[in-house]
């Protein structure tokens, strides 16, 4: 049974040249005699199938197709055969069946200038969004009771509390880092000792707080986003309208509020842990006690290292809390949005945050605290 | 040595279409998730060109089961056999001879979304037909499309830019594409228009007919059953409690069958049908009307 599909060309005496089509000619099959039996030359007068032992709709096909190239008729067809002939035959289209693609230099130039000219959507949109929020605080100033306090303390948990281990954590290995690296070069001057004040200074000052809003970026605000973004594509939100529920006030605010609120907490905590991990790394390479450390960090770091951290912190957490809500509100349409939107809040919001770090460095440094 | 004749029998060659008379057959099946039984003992045959519906209240293992069938869900206990092959403890290659025999639409359709229509068409063909030339591949998509009954401008476009009923059949499209013996559709014309869900079921019918499939049709609607259903299976107290044709079904003395057949949705399901019936000889003589029914009596029937 497990023949080939084969054909052959007879010359009969009754009607010229004759097809014949012979085994099973499925979809399994008819790779090997594909091009050959397209290759070949007519005139035929008729295509024979009755030595055909199995057919599917790709054999009903290829039958047809060699017909109406042929102009030949079809005979000793199974009644399976002209039951998938039936349906299959007068189906030939030429419609193509890749998506139309432009060369190469037009779809870059075509994507680029979509995204330019798309721009002006995003800019209105953040502009809208800012305005909504601004309404939004505006009218639970007004009407405290309507402040949901209940989802702030949980979005402060999340955001705050279930992050301390991950935020202690790779603070802690970051102040190893700076102390280890810093202790080497340091030392060829002679001055190890300055380790304590690199550790103590640029984790207040820079890293601790910096580290910590990618952190919560990359935590909360894609979460924010990937959640708000799944409430607009179930409808959830739109219900919450319905009900006379504010959506900026019920959903966005609290999460914007628990992320000022956090980052600061969470700033200063992860600046501790990378002081605590330079420090543990000191007394083990350096020689320098654990506990004298911790003292040389009070004599030299200067207290508006601490506020400069401080002052930066809620600016950060504004900044990823709001790409992460803005970026969940704008969903509409598929649930790819969801992955996408996700991605771009936690790109936009990261970025963000370092440009306006760069900010924040100019201009403490030029209002003296450096 | 008579059932090991019988078995080769039953067992299919690389081109040859399944001869036997049962291509599923489930046996003993339990599937239990952590303490939830799902399935417990569950026995199902399914004759070859039918259509069988699956009925049965939500939550009663309906896809679960068909997840099993098609081996996406492997169960917790029974055996499973498609084309007298067992599912449940094949080697992989054997499982891989059974899986281009079969074809399945999922409820959403599951079209890969980066391809076209007519790409997601060849995607099984390519798997598993790679030596196929590709102006072949692209004959086979585009008249599979126009099988499903799609427009020929559907080919070439993504799924995001059609309508649910267009994703379907886009579905359908590519569960046909290897021109499988066995059709798997779930839920098929949920959330479609009657009309749409009317036009999806008889589609269902044609290429039935056209194409010699047995289709497993998992569906709630009740004039689904009605209309193409040659028998029905109902799943309740994690079985199936009954296989038969939709009138005898409903003589049947059980809660949950009385109640879904007739029930008010049920009965006017079956009062549009009998509607439907008349409408149909409504401008000729009542003799030729007599006749003509005797004649063409409605697929079910006939069945029974």
């Amino acid at each position: 049974m497990d023949r080939v599909a084969e054909f052959s060309i007879d010359d009969r005496d009754d009607g010229g040249r004759v097809l014949a089509l012979s085994g099973p000619y499925l979809i399994s099959s008819v790779a090997q005699i594909e091009d050959g039996i397209y290759a070949v030359e007519g005139p035929v007068a008729r295509i024979d199938l009755s030595d055909v032992s199995e057919i599917d709709t790709v054999g009903a096909w290829i039958a047809c197709d060699l017909a109406r190239e042929h102009d030949a008729e079809i005979t000793g067809a199974s009644e399976r055969a002209q039951r998938l002939m039936d349906a299959v035959c007068g189906m030939e289209s030429d419609a193509e069946t890749s998506a139309p693609r432009e060369p190469l230099g037009q779809r870059i130039f075509h994507s680029w200038s979509q995204k330019i000219y798309g721009a002006r959507h995003g800019t209105r949109g953040v502009i809208g969004f800012l305005g909504a929020l601004i309404l939004a605080a505006g009218s639970v100033i007004r009407h405290p009771s309507r402040f949901r306090g209940k989802a702030l303390v949980r979005q402060l948990e999340l955001v705050g509390v279930k992050a301390l281990p991950i935020v202690g954590l790779m603070s802690f290995l970051i102040g190893i880092v700076i102390a280890q690296q810093g202790a080497v070069q340091l030392q060829q001057f002679g001055a190890e000792t300055l380790t304590v004040n690199l550790v103590g200074r640029i984790t207040l000052r820079e890293l601790g707080v910096l580290m910590t809003a990618i952190m919560v970026a990359g935590r909360s605000g894609s979460a924010f986003a990937a959640q708000l973004g799944t409430m607009k594509l179930t409808e959830e939100v739109d219900a919450m309208r319905t009900i006379g529920i504010a959506p900026m006030e019920a959903l966005v605010i609290p999460r914007i509020l628990a992320a000022i609120l956090m980052m600061p907490l969470l700033g200063f905590y992860a600046s501790v842990m990378a002081i605590i991990g330079g420090a543990a790394v000191s007394d083990l390479m350096l020689g320098i006690p654990f506990w004298n450390f911790l003292q040389r960090i009070q004599e030299v770091v200067p207290p508006y290292d601490l506020y400069v951290g401080l002052i930066k912190a809620p600016v950060f957490g504004l900044i990823v809390a709001l790409a992460g809500c803005y970026n969940g509100m704008q969903v509409e349409g598929d649930s790819e949005q969801v992955g996408s939107r996700t991605t771009m809040a936690v790109v936009t919001g990261i970025f963000a945050v370092i440009v306006l770090d760069a900010f924040f460095a100019v201009f403490f440094t030029r209002v003296g605290w450096a | 040595m008579a059932e090991n004749a019988e078995t080769q029998n039953e067992r299919v060659g690389r081109h040859e279409r399944f001869r036997g008379d049962y291509p599923i057959v489930v046996e003993g099946l339990v599937n239990r998730f952590g303490e939830q039984t799902i399935h417990d003992g569950l026995d199902l045959k399914v004759r070859r060109g039918e259509i069988l519906g699956v009925v049965g209240g939500s939550g009663t293992g309906k896809s679960v089961l068909m997840r099993s069938i098609i081996g996406l869900q492997p169960p917790t206990e029974g055996s499973i056999k498609v084309f007298g092959r067992s599912i449940t403890d094949a080697d992989p290659d054997e499982a891989l001879g059974i899986r281009d025999r079969w074809g399945v639409l999922f409820q959403g359709g599951a079209l890969f979304s980066t391809l076209t229509v007519g790409e997601n068409v060849e995607v099984p063909l390519k798997q598993f037909y790679p030596d196929l030339s590709p102006e072949l591949m692209h004959d086979i998509a585009r008249y599979k499309v126009l099988l499903s009954g799609l427009p020929e401008e559907a080919v070439n476009k993504f799924p995001s830019e059609l309508s649910g009923g267009m994703k379907k059949r886009a579905g359908l499209a590519r569960a046909l594409s290897l021109d499988p013996e066995l059709l798997f559709l779930d839920e098929p014309t949920a959330g479609l228009d009657p009309i749409g869900a009317a036009a999806f079921d008889q589609l269902t019918l044609q290429l039935k007919k056209a194409l010699g499939l047995t289709v497993f049709l998992i569906t709630h609607d009740l004039d689904s059953l009605h209309e193409i259903c040659d028998r029905v299976a109902v799943l309740a107290d994690k079985k199936v409690i009954a296989v038969d044709t939709v009138p005898n079904l409903m003589e049947l003395d059980h809660e949950w069958i009385q109640e879904y057949f007739n029930g008010p949705r049920g009965r006017a399901a079956l009062t549009a049908q009998a509607l439907d019936e008349l409408r149909q000889h409504m401008d000729q003589p009542i003799a030729a009307q007599t006749i003509k029914a005797l004649d063409n009596p409605r697929p079910k029937k006939d069945k029974t």
